[in-house]
C-alpha cells in the first residue's frame, strides 16, 4: 500500500449528499479481475453520455479539476454496495483524499486499506472548503496527516480527527494482514478454545 | 448490574485480541465468497505466498453476473466474455485454494445470501462476513453478519479474523400486529424512512417486538437484509424456536449431540433485560401501510395511497436539492398520486425477496389476472432449491400463465450486471433493495416494493393498493 503523509493538490467540489458507490463506479466496471485501470470510469454515468462523450459541466471534466487529488462532498459519502472498486477508481484517477461531513461505514474502512484518507469534518468546515474548492485551479488545499491539519487556499487551518491506528498504517503504508499475522499465537489460542463448540 | 445486548455477547465471544485504541481482532466463523469482490483478494494471497487459514470455513458461489437464461450450456455458453472470465476465475481460485464451491449447474447454486442459510452454513451466534453489503441478511438468525471490502476478504482468508472497531447498540422495537399485506419489506422500508439512510451508521441494529417475533425466517431475512440501507453494518434478530426449526437437518447444521449443545447455547443469545442501548426507537406495525419508494434513495418512501412529495415544501436546502434531483431523475412531478404512476417492468427477485414465501405471495396475486400488455415482468428465484420448491408447488405455471418470465437463480436485475437490465427511462416495480440512480440499468427508474405489490403492479400496469385487491390463497 502507498503511504499517505502530506498532500497538496486541487480540491474538486461534488456538492451532492448520499453519493453512493454505484455512482462512483457503476457495476458494468466490476467485471474486472484487477485493481487498476478503473480511473477512466470513475463517476462514469455522471461523467460521460451514453455515447461515451464527456459531459462538459461535470466537475471532473472541467479544465480546472481534471487533475484534482482531493474531493469535497456532501453527507453520507460512499453509501451502498461494499465494492472496493470505488476507492480503487478514486485512486486510479488520482484522488487520495475525500472530505465530507460523514461517510458510509464500509467505504470509510475501505479507504484506509488503499492509502486513501477520508476526512470527516463538521458541516460548516465542509461548506467552507466547498466554497474554496469552487474557485477552481486556484483552490489548492494542503493536508498534513501527521499534524492532522488542512490548510485552505486563503491560509486558514482546520484540524481533523483520525483513529490513531489507522493513521499509523497510512503514514507507514502498513499492510493489515502482515500486522495481524504477528498475532498468530492469539489466533491459535482462540481456535484451540473452539474445540468446545464443535458445531462452530 | 446492567445487562448486555445480543451484539455485545456475540462480540465478546469472538474477541481474539483487543488493542488499547479500540480496534479489536475478531474471529470470523464463516466466510461467503462470490465472483465479483474476490478475484483481487485471491490474487493478493498468491502474490504474498499466503494460503487460506481455514478453507472449510469459506463457501463460494457465483451469483452476481451469472446469466438467468440459457444455463444448460454451462460456463462455455456465457455470452459476456468478462462475466465468463470472472466466474471461471472464481472456480479456479476455489480449486487452487481448496474452498467449497457451489457450481453453476448445482441445484444449491443461488444468491449467496439465500444459499448460505439454506445450507445451514449460517447459524446463530456466529460471525459471518462476505464481500457484499447485504451480508446483513444473515443477522436474521442471530448471527453477527456484515459486508466487507476486498482487502478484508483477503484478510479473512489469510487470518480467519477481521480488524474491527466496536459499533454501538440500536434497538428497533416493532410492536403491534402488522395488518394484512403489510410485509417484512414494508416494515424495513418504514424503518429506513423513519431513521434515514445514515440513521444506523456506526450501529448494529437489533430488531425486537411482537411484529418481529411474528415474522417467518424469510421475513426476518428480508428485514435484516435492508439494515445496510439504513446505514447499519448489521442487523440482528434474537434466535428462537422458528430459527431452530428452520435450521434443523440442513446439510451444514450440527447433528445429534452437537445440535443439542448448539441449541442450548443459542437459547442464551438474547439481550438481557435491562441491557442498555445507545439508541432505541419504537414503531407500531399496526399503523403501517404498504409502501413504495418514489425517489433514488431507499429512505424516499411513501404509502401506496400517497402522493409524490413536493420539494418546495422542504425547508432544508440539501434535502430539497436532493429531492428535486431525484424527482427529475425519476420523471415524476410533485403531487401525482402514486397509484397513477405507470410502470414498464417488474422484477421479483434479489436477496431481499426471492425466497419461497416471497414467490408464494407474488403467485397468489399473479393467479388473479394477466400481466398488463405494457409491462414486461420477470421472476428470478433466489436459488436452485427455491426454484425447485416453487416448481413442485406449481408456482412457475401460475407465473408463466399470467405472463411472467420464469428465470434461473441469480442476482439478475437487482444490480443489472448481467443481461437483465432496464433501458433508459424505463420504470420498474422491484422487490430488490436499492433504487439508486442507474442501479438497474443506466437511466432506469426503480421503485422498491414488496413481492405482492410488485405482482399487483404487473397486472394493473401501475401501482395499486394491494389492500383493495382480493388475492386467491
Ligand atoms: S441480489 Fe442484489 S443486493 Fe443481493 S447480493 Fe445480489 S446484487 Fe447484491
Amino acid at each position: 500500500m502507498e503511504k499517505f503523509d502530506k498532500l497538496t493538490g486541487i480540491a474538486a467540489p461534488l456538492d451532492i449528499i448520499n453519493v453512493d458507490t454505484d455512482m462512483i463506479i457503476p457495476k458494468q466496471f466490476l467485471k474486472t479481475i484487477q485493481r487498476s485501470g478503473l480511473g477512466k470510469n470513475l463517476f462514469d454515468e455522471m461523467r460521460y453520455t451514453p455515447e461515451g462523450d464527456e459531459i462538459a459541466d461535470f466537475v471532473l471534466n472541467q479544465p480546472a479539476y481534471r487533475a484534482a487529488q482531493i474531493l469535497v462532498a456532501g453527507d453520507n459519502f460512499g453509501c451502498g454496495s461494499s465494492r472496493e472498486h470505488a476507492p480503487w477508481a478514486l485512486l486510479d484517477f488520482g484522488i487520495s483524499c475525500v472530505i465530507a461531513p460523514s461517510f458510509a461505514d464500509i467505504f470509510y474502512n475501505n479507504c484506509f486499506k488503499n492509502g486513501i484518507l477520508p476526512i470527516v469534518l463538521p458541516q460548516e468546515d465542509v461548506d467552507k472548503l466547498m466554497d474554496d474548492s469552487k474557485r477552481g485551479a486556484n483552490a489548492t488545499v494542503s493536508i498534513d496527516l501527521e499534524s492532522q491539519t488542512i490548510k485552505g487556499p486563503d491560509g486558514g487551518e482546520i484540524s481533523f480527527e483520525v483513529d490513531a491506528f489507522r493513521k499509523q498504517c497510512l503514514l507507514e503504508g502498513l499492510d493489515d494482514i502482515g500486522l495481524t499475522l504477528q498475532k498468530a499465537a492469539a489466533i491459535d489460542d482462540y481456535e484451540a478454545r473452539l474445540d468446545a463448540q464443535a458445531w462452530r | 448490574m446492567t445487562g448486555t445486548t445480543l451484539y455485545d455477547k456475540i462480540w465478546d465471544a469472538h474477541l481474539v485480541a483487543a488493542d488499547a485504541d479500540g480496534n479489536s481482532l475478531l474471529y470470523i466463523d464463516r466466510h461467503l465468497v462470490h465472483e465479483v469482490t474476490s478475484p483481487q483478494a485471491f490474487e493478493g494471497l498468491r502474490m504474498a505466498g499466503r494460503s487460506p487459514r481455514a478453507p472449510h470455513k469459506t463457501l463460494a458461489v457465483a451469483d452476481h453476473n451469472i446469466p438467468t437464461t440459457n444455463r444448460a450450456g454451462g460456463l462455455a455458453a456465457i455470452d459476456d466474455p468478462e462475466s465468463k472470465l470472472q466466474i471461471e476465475t472464481l472456480e479456479n481460485n476455489c480449486a487452487e485454494f481448496g474452498i467449497d464451491y457451489l457450481p453453476m449447474d448445482d441445484i444449491r447454486q443461488g444468491i449467496v445470501h439465500v444459499a448460505g442459510p439454506e445450507q445451514g452454513f449460517t447459524l446463530p451466534g456466529l460471525t459471518i462476513v462476505c464481500g457484499d453489503s447485504h451480508t446483513s441478511t444473515h443477522g436474521a438468525f442471530g448471527a453477527l453478519a456484515h459486508g466487507i471490502g476486498t482487502s478484508e476478504v483477503e484478510h479473512v482468508l489469510a487470518t480467519q479474523t477481521l480488524i474491527q472497531g466496536k459499533a454501538k447498540n440500536f434497538r428497533i422495537n416493532v410492536v403491534g400486529d402488522a395488518p394484512a399485506h403489510v410485509t417484512a419489506k414494508d416494515i424495513a422500508l418504514a424503518i429506513i424512512g423513519e431513521i434515514g439512510t445514515a440513521g444506523g451508521t456506526g450501529y448494529v441494529l437489533e430488531y425486537a417486538g411482537e411484529a418481529i417475533e411474528a415474522l417467518s425466517m424469510e421475513g426476518r431475512m428480508t428485514l435484516c437484509n435492508m439494515s445496510i440501507e439504513a446505514g447499519a453494518r448489521a442487523g440482528l434478530v434474537a434466535p428462537d424456536a422458528k430459527t431452530f426449526e428452520f435450521l434443523k437437518d440442513r446439510p451444514r447444521a450440527p447433528k445429534g449431540a452437537d445440535w443439542e449443545a448448539a441449541v442450548a447455547y443459542w437459547q442464551t443469545l438474547k439481550s438481557d433485560e435491562g441491557a442498555v442501548f445507545d439508541k432505541e426507537i419504537t414503531i407500531n406495525a399496526a399503523d403501517l401501510p404498504p409502501l413504495v419508494t418514489w425517489g433514488t434513495s431507499p429512505q424516499d418512501v411513501i404509502a401506496v395511497d400517497g402522493h409524490v412529495p413536493d420539494p418546495s415544501a422542504i425547508a432544508d436546502e440539501g434535502r430539497r436539492k436532493a429531492t428535486e434531483r431525484a424527482l427529475d431523475y425519476m420523471g415524476l412531478s410533485a403531487g401525482t398520486p402514486m397509484q397513477e404512476v405507470a410502470i414498464d417492468r417488474v422484477f421479483i427477485g434479489s436477496c431481499t425477496n426471492s425466497r419461497i414465501e416471497d414467490l408464494r405471495a407474488a403467485a397468489a396475486i399473479a393467479k388473479t389476472g394477466k400481466v398488463a400488455a405494457s409491462v414486461n415482468a420477470m421472476v428470478v428465484p433466489g436459488s436452485g432449491l427455491v426454484k425447485q420448491q416453487a416448481e413442485e408447488e406449481g408456482l412457475d405455471k401460475i407465473f408463466i400463465a399470467a405472463g411472467f418470465d420464469w428465470r434461473e437463480p441469480g442476482c439478475s436485475m437487482c444490480l443489472a450486471m448481467n443481461a437483465d437490465k432496464l433501458a433508459p427511462g424505463e420504470r420498474c416495480a422491484s422487490t430488490s433493495n436499492r433504487n439508486f440512480e442507474g442501479r438497474q440499468g443506466r437511466g432506469g427508474r426503480t421503485h422498491l416494493v414488496s413481492p405482492e405489490m410488485a405482482a399487483a403492479a404487473a397486472l394493473a400496469g401501475h401501482f395499486v393498493d394491494i389492500r383493495d385487491l382480493k388475492a386467491e390463497g
